[in-house]
């Protein structure tokens, strides 16, 4: 689960904002394959890939998958059961 | 939101990491820890995006970037061997609100870093002079070489106040006097560094992710709240993805 090519969540942050329209690093997710409950920040970022995808740092499960495309964003939603954004 | 962001000034940190200060209208005030995106676009279209941490406190519409040059980088090799002071580059921020320290937070502060993973660190640390918090601090600093110290003189000076402590710790090769630590950052460091579990406060770690991994498992294992140890990493090579 652990390697050394992810990075943290945080490094999506401005996608993240573009896409949500709001800082997104400190909202919370739920992993519906483990129940860990982390930080969007903590997520761990695989940006290498044609897309960006978001494991969860419990269990490494994919959260989400974002592909750039040129008129926008196409999100897959994987193992994320519930998103809570605060402030 | 892009912004355009002017350069203002160009700082020669070391031989590989140059600080570019923007002037950059329409910027919110940003807060220490935060990241931009900058993004650059070739006549034909192409355009290559990365991101990097803030270096300076929180200053209306000033934003200085402290980057590394890496050996492949094609955004950090423009940055730092191709911008000029008046060029104009696109910029997105400020980004995060997880990774992020200000004076309100408290301490006692704990500040690892490997590298260039200093740069969101010493927003945090030049925050704290700049606002005259009494925030008791260490910082503890994985650097190769002393010359590949990023900061070191400004480290030097903030090292010497009351209630600021710095450490080094040099991997690759050490001046012959030098007395400091000499390895990379393990368990038996941070036991010496770090502040007692039960008076510890917020701990922010940056760095490659191989750095960051050991510090965060070590300090756990040392007892500490995994829920106050906050991470960035930037990936396996010591530059930014």
């Amino acid at each position: 689960m652990t390697d050394d090519r992810h990075v943290d969540g945080n490094a999506l942050g401005g996608m993240l904002e573009e896409v949500f329209g709001r800082e997104m690093t400190a909202a919370v997710g739920t992993c519906s394959a483990c129940g860990a409950v982390n930080a969007f920040g903590t997520a761990m970022a695989y940006t290498k890939a044609p897309g960006d995808v978001l494991r969860c740092p419990g269990c490494g499960i994919v959260l989400m998958v974002f592909v750039h495309r040129p008129d926008g964003y196409r999100i897959t939603i994987g193992s994320i059961r519930c998103i809570e954004v605060v402030g | 939101m892009w912004l355009l962001g002017e350069v203002v000034e160009l700082v020669d940190e070391t031989p590989t990491v140059r600080t570019i200060v923007f002037d950059c209208p329409g910027w919110r005030a940003h807060l220490p820890g935060q990241h931009v995106d900058v993004r650059l676009t070739a006549e034909d279209g192409y355009q290559a995006q990365r991101s990097y941490s803030i270096a300076n406190p929180p200053d209306g519409e000033r934003v200085a970037l402290t980057v590394e040059r890496l050996a492949d980088g094609e955004v950090s090799g423009y940055l730092t061997e191709e911008l000029r002071v008046g060029d104009r580059i696109e910029l997105r921020g400020p980004i995060g609100g997880y990774f992020v320290w200000h004076a309100g937070l408290g301490g006692p502060l704990l500040l690892i870093a490997g590298g260039s993973g200093v740069v969101p660190l010493m927003a945090m640390l030049r925050h704290r002079v700049a606002v005259g918090s009494d925030v008791p601090v260490r910082l503890l600093l994985s650097s190769r070489s002393w010359q590949q110290i990023i900061f070191r003189e400004e480290l030097e000076r903030l090292g010497g106040q009351d209630g600021v402590q710095v450490l080094h710790t040099l991997t690759g090769s050490q001046p012959s006097s030098w007395h400091g630590y000499a390895r990379r950052v393990d368990r038996e460091m941070l036991a010496e560094v770090a502040w007692p579990v039960d008076e510890a406060g917020p701990v922010y770690v940056c760095g490659p992710t191989g750095l960051v991994e050991a510090v965060a498992t070590a300090l756990t294992q040392l007892g500490h709240d995994p829920a106050r140890i906050k991470t960035e990493r930037f990936g396996p090579t010591g530059g930014r993805p």
